[in-house]
């Protein structure tokens, strides 16, 4: 298999999970069986001129399937969501680096904010009970993967911002009193500024997945740009497609 | 079968589709699908004298039929580009073009001496990036600006010279009369035309430059035609770009007045764009029995 590659997968099963988070599978032969957690596709849109950057939710390499959970916000996505299973999605992946899941027996705690969530279930699923997931999502409705994480193990923490489901605030306050050896984030930036003040007070290392609109995904147009703190603590840009998109908490200018 | 062999300032290209400047770095990542031979050429990411970091995100915004980029001339620099990169690139099998922009007409000067001394195969000089205030692009609007900064560095460049026009200008045909009379040797267009996109919900631009490049499907009749109005006007070889994303529409580039199209923007939809472009136009030429596609260039007629 090539690093990635381009395939035209066929869509197994379409979920609706919310009001706009639709949830793919997809027939992706060795896409999948190169597919790291954290890694992500970019899924062409008949019509549209650029790709979908979109991550890889989970990987399941007996059948040869990716998931792929994501959020209609423009007219991309809305294209992408009215794919039928039986219908094939024309797919480049796997790309990025994706989370450095190190030692499984370790506690550790994923972070997760509304549609943050999806490239986090792969990383945890290994985890097992080893995971808490503290997730933060704007009211009861707009809740998803919850028993996806349960059914991998892990303890879940629900924070709603509306207080409808769980603890009323962000998911980042459920962190206190909570003990762990690594924290993997995803979500909103105010989120992760937060979760990566909350790992250098406590002295653990971090791992986040980031964003930017991108061209290629591959690392050739250096459209995604992110300004990175290199080992001399010297600042220059980085892609999010080809070093990310999970980088160290340390690497990135985000507190 | 078809002959795709075309021959540009004296530089043999195994087909006329070549990889546009910025759109495939410096080959690595697109040696991931393919041989990077299945192009006739790559045109390297845009470099300047020294390392530059671009500007910030974000970058790149989507527009109905194509995109805006303000990557900045990010790269390396040249002495990194000949050190790392020239060596394994020349290995590919396809002809090598240094792209160079820089501040100064010193800079340009500078980078076609060193580049002179090195194993590209040809060099393009960027007078044309609208996403720095010194990338050169004052100098590729004014003929008097072209003419000047394609004079001073023909003298320096001992390499086939190839001058990338802007769009951004009132008449194209006389910014290439200007480049072919200060002794380039082919001319490349277009760059990409300068755009805006607004988010209405934060009512900034999308792009932290403010302004972008356009390029893609969207820009494509336009360099049809500044293609054509340059044809009129010069001798040297043209290689057309700008929106170019299928073999119809090279072969339309090619019509116009192009010896050859460099493509961009199509290979972020589809890395394998260059494998069917070839294809088709090896089709094309086979089933309208043309020998060579260089039968092809300025091959229109106008009503």
């Amino acid at each position: 298999m090539k690093k990635y590659d381009v395939r035209s997968c066929t869509i197994l099963r379409k979920e609706k999970l919310t009001q706009d988070v639709y949830d793919f599978t997809v027939e992706a032969g060795p896409l999948a069986d190169a597919a790291q957690p954290g890694q992500f596709a970019q899924i062409a849109v008949p019509g549209k001129t650029l790709r979908r950057p979109i991550s890889v939710c989970e990987i399941d390499r007996a059948r040869h399937t990716l998931r792929f959970v994501f959020q209609v916000r423009g007219e991309g996505t809305r294209i992408l969501a009215g794919f039928e299973p039986g219908e094939a999605l024309d797919i480049l992946a796997p790309l990025g680096k994706g989370y450095d899941l190190g030692d499984t027996n370790r506690r550790v705690i994923f972070v997760g904010g509304g549609i943050g969530l999806p490239p986090l279930l792969a990383a945890a699923q290994p985890f097992g009970k080893n995971a808490i997931l503290v997730a933060g999502f704007r009211t009861k409705s707009a809740v998803i993967l919850k028993e996806d994480f349960e059914a991998a193990g892990c303890r879940v923490l629900l924070a709603t911002d509306d207080g409808s489901l769980g603890r009323r605030g962000n998911a980042a306050e459920l962190m206190q009193g909570l003990e762990f050896d690594e924290i993997f984030a995803c979500g909103p930036l105010p989120m992760l500024r937060a979760v990566c003040r909350i790992a250098e007070e406590r002295g653990v290392p971090c791992q986040v997945s980031l964003e930017e609109r991108m061209a290629c995904g591959i690392g050739a147009c250096l459209g995604c740009a992110v300004k990175l703190r290199g080992p001399d603590g010297e600042e220059h840009y980085g892609h999010v497609c080809k070093d990310g998109p999970v980088f160290r908490s340390t690497q990135l200018f985000l507190t | 079968m078809a002959n795709l062999n075309v021959t540009i300032a004296g530089v043999e290209f195994q087909n006329p589709v070549i990889a546009a400047s910025g759109t495939v770095g410096f080959g690595r990542e697109f040696s991931e699908f393919y041989p990077l031979s299945v192009f006739g050429g790559i045109s390297c990411k845009g470099i300047t004298l020294k390392e530059r970091p671009g500007n910030p995100p974000p970058r790149i915004a989507e527009t109905p039929g194509g995109m805006l980029n303000s990557v900045g001339l990010q790269n390396p620099g040249v002495e990194h580009f000949i050190k790392e990169d020239l060596p394994w690139l020349r290995q590919q099998g396809t002809v090598v073009i240094a792209n160079i922009a820089g501040n100064t007409p010193e800079d340009y000067c500078a980078m076609a001496e060193k580049l002179s001394d090195s194993s590209v195969d040809m060099i393009e000089l960027n007078i044309s990036c609208p996403n720095v205030k010194q990338g050169g692009v004052q100098f590729g609007t004014t003929c008097a600006g072209v003419e000047g900064i394609t004079a001073a560095v023909r003298k320096h460049c001992r390499k086939p010279l190839m001058v990338k026009l802007s769009p951004n200008v009132a008449d194209i045909g006389e910014m290439a009369a200007a480049a072919e009379s200060a002794g380039a040797d082919a001319i490349s267009m277009i760059n990409t035309l300068t755009g805006m996109r607004i988010d209405i919900k934060t009512r900034r631009p999308i792009l932290r430059n403010n302004t972008g490049g356009l390029s893609g499907p969207a820009v494509f009749p336009v360099a049809v035609r500044m293609v054509r109005q340059a044809y009129k006007r010069v001798k040297i070889p043209i290689v057309g770009m700008g929106g170019v994303s299928t073999w119809s529409d090279a072969v339309e580039m090619m019509l116009a007045g192009a010896s050859a199209v460099q493509i961009g923007t199509v290979l972020f939809r589809d890395p394998y764009a260059p494998v069917k472009i070839v294809e088709g136009l090896e089709q094309y030429l086979k089933e309208n029995k043309i020998a060579s596609v260089t039968e092809l260039t300025g091959g229109m007629e106008e009503w």
